[in-house]
């Protein structure tokens, strides 16, 4: 129990002194997995909302792939992409592997299924009689599949949540490709369980709560978004 | 000059089902044009056909101005507008419900809020303008898609069932509305319903389908 609570107190320690290490850790982390976020919901989106406005051949097999691939295992996904990215893989000229850039990309493939799927399905739930009435009022096709995207932005809301979950609690397809570099590709959750094989709990524990902590802000400043979209709803277009 | 509408031979099946068949008939003149018959009759395909959402299998839908053929695009699709039984309510508030189809067309927001307020007030619900349009009841949300329809002020409007599921104190506020849109307006108004009293208080001309065809 004491060894617990003298963690806890070494972590507080160290985010109250805003240690560098650690600054430059969480910065790294914020920026993997932001940008892979907003990689995976420019494209997320966009494509469930295709998959959920129009038919063509084969959009049921997308539909259930896209399923499937919520559930990717990272390390499966790390595995493909080293050697994809490795020297003598097929992009091995891009240089890309033990870098962040490898990171976002190995991020961006696990969360881009989970937005698109969740955006299709929220797509799918809105009263088509909506779609309709876009129609009879005027819209083009653009502004008719901008007005569902807002119609079902709850959902799509709640999809970026889950997908901001997923590429935050991440570590085995970064640990692959970005090979936990000090300095460089070490993140939070490669570096908690760095620390922890060493031993060294005390930056173990205060990037765990600060994992908890940012992914908490980052939750409630999403349901704000959400809860202010119900009181006052979006702009139109 | 206003725009008309003819339509010709105009037939449609679904899976083999007959639903129209050999449907003609001239809307020139401006008033409300009452299309009567049973539930099943064809009524709102004519309707969406000839709002242009869907396209006959045989026959043609052709708008004229000035004697001359319209043709058929986006710009002419903005001049006509259809009120569907499910009106389709945004969720949003009712101002901007009813500011939609304006919005889209990039009007300014001085006179979006202009004419939106004044077709509100035109239907009796400016009061809930700011209100959610899911938290409006089935004869409110009518008279919402209404001033929706009629905020866009189109040359053509076509009404499918405006007083469906709607209760009796609504449906009596409609069909006041609607006189009072007749009154008001001078464009071509065309109203499917299957309520006999109903057409005869609103329309100027009545017109039933029957057989597949407009008698």
């Amino acid at each position: 129990m004491n060894f617990i609570l003298e963690s806890f107190k070494q972590a507080f320690y160290l985010i109250l002194h805003l240690d560098r290490e650690l600054l430059e850790i969480i910065f790294l982390s914020l920026k993997v997995s932001g940008t892979a976020l907003a990689f995976a919901t420019l494209t997320g989106i966009p494509v469930g909302a295709l998959l959920g406005l129009k038919k063509f051949f084969g959009r049921n097999t997308l539909i259930t792939l896209l399923n499937t691939f919520m559930g990717l295992p990272p390390v499966v996904v790390g595995l493909f992409l080293y050697f994809l990215l490795s020297r003598s893989g097929p992009l091995g000229f891009l240089t890309l592997l033990y870098t962040p850039s490898a990171m976002i990309i190995a991020q961006s493939i696990l969360a881009f299924p989970i937005v698109a799927a969740i955006t299709h399905s929220s797509i799918v739930k809105v009263d088509p009689s909506v779609k309709l009435a876009a129609k009879t009022l005027g819209a083009t096709p653009f502004q008719i599949t901008l007005t569902m995207i807002k119609e079902a932005r709850y959902g799509i809301i709640a999809g970026v949540c889950a997908a901001l979950g997923r590429v935050m609690a991440e570590v085995g397809a970064i640990l692959i490709v970005g090979g936990n570099i000090a300095g460089y590709t070490r993140v939070m959750t490669t570096t908690i369980a760095l620390e922890t094989d060493k031993g060294n709990f005390e930056l173990a524990m205060a990037l765990g709560i600060i994992l908890l902590i940012i992914s908490f802000l980052i939750n409630i400043f999403l349901f704000s978004i959400q809860k202010k979209g119900t009181k006052e709803s979006i702009q139109w277009l | 000059m206003a725009l008309s509408l003819i339509i010709s031979n105009i037939t449609k099946s679904y899976n083999g089902k007959i639903v129209l068949d050999g449907c003609s008939f001239s809307f020139e003149k401006s008033g409300v044009y009452v299309l009567m018959g049973p539930n099943g009759s064809g009524k709102s395909t004519l309707l969406r056909i000839c709002a242009l959402l869907e396209s006959p299998n045989n026959g043609e839908v052709v708008y004229y101005e000035d004697g001359k053929v319209v043709e058929n695009n986006l710009n002419l699709r903005r001049r006509i507008t259809l009120l569907l039984p499910n009106i389709g309510i945004f969720n949003t508030t009712v101002f901007k419900n009813v500011a939609y189809g304006l919005t889209i067309r990039g009007m300014n927001k001085g006179d979006i809020k202009k004419r939106v307020e004044k077709a509100l007030d035109f239907v009796g619900l400016l009061h809930k303008k700011n209100q959610n349009a899911l938290s409006l009841s089935s004869g409110e949300a009518k008279r919402m898609g209404i001033a929706r329809a009629i905020v866009l002020e189109p040359e053509v409007l076509f009404l499918d069932e405006p007083t469906a599921s709607v209760d009796q104190e609504n449906t009596k506020i409609i069909e006041e509305i609607l006189i009072k849109l007749k009154k008001t307006v001078n464009s071509i108004i065309v109203i499917a319903t299957h309520d006999a009293y109903s057409a005869k208080r609103v329309g100027d001309f009545l017109l039933f389908l029957k057989d597949y065809k407009i008698c």
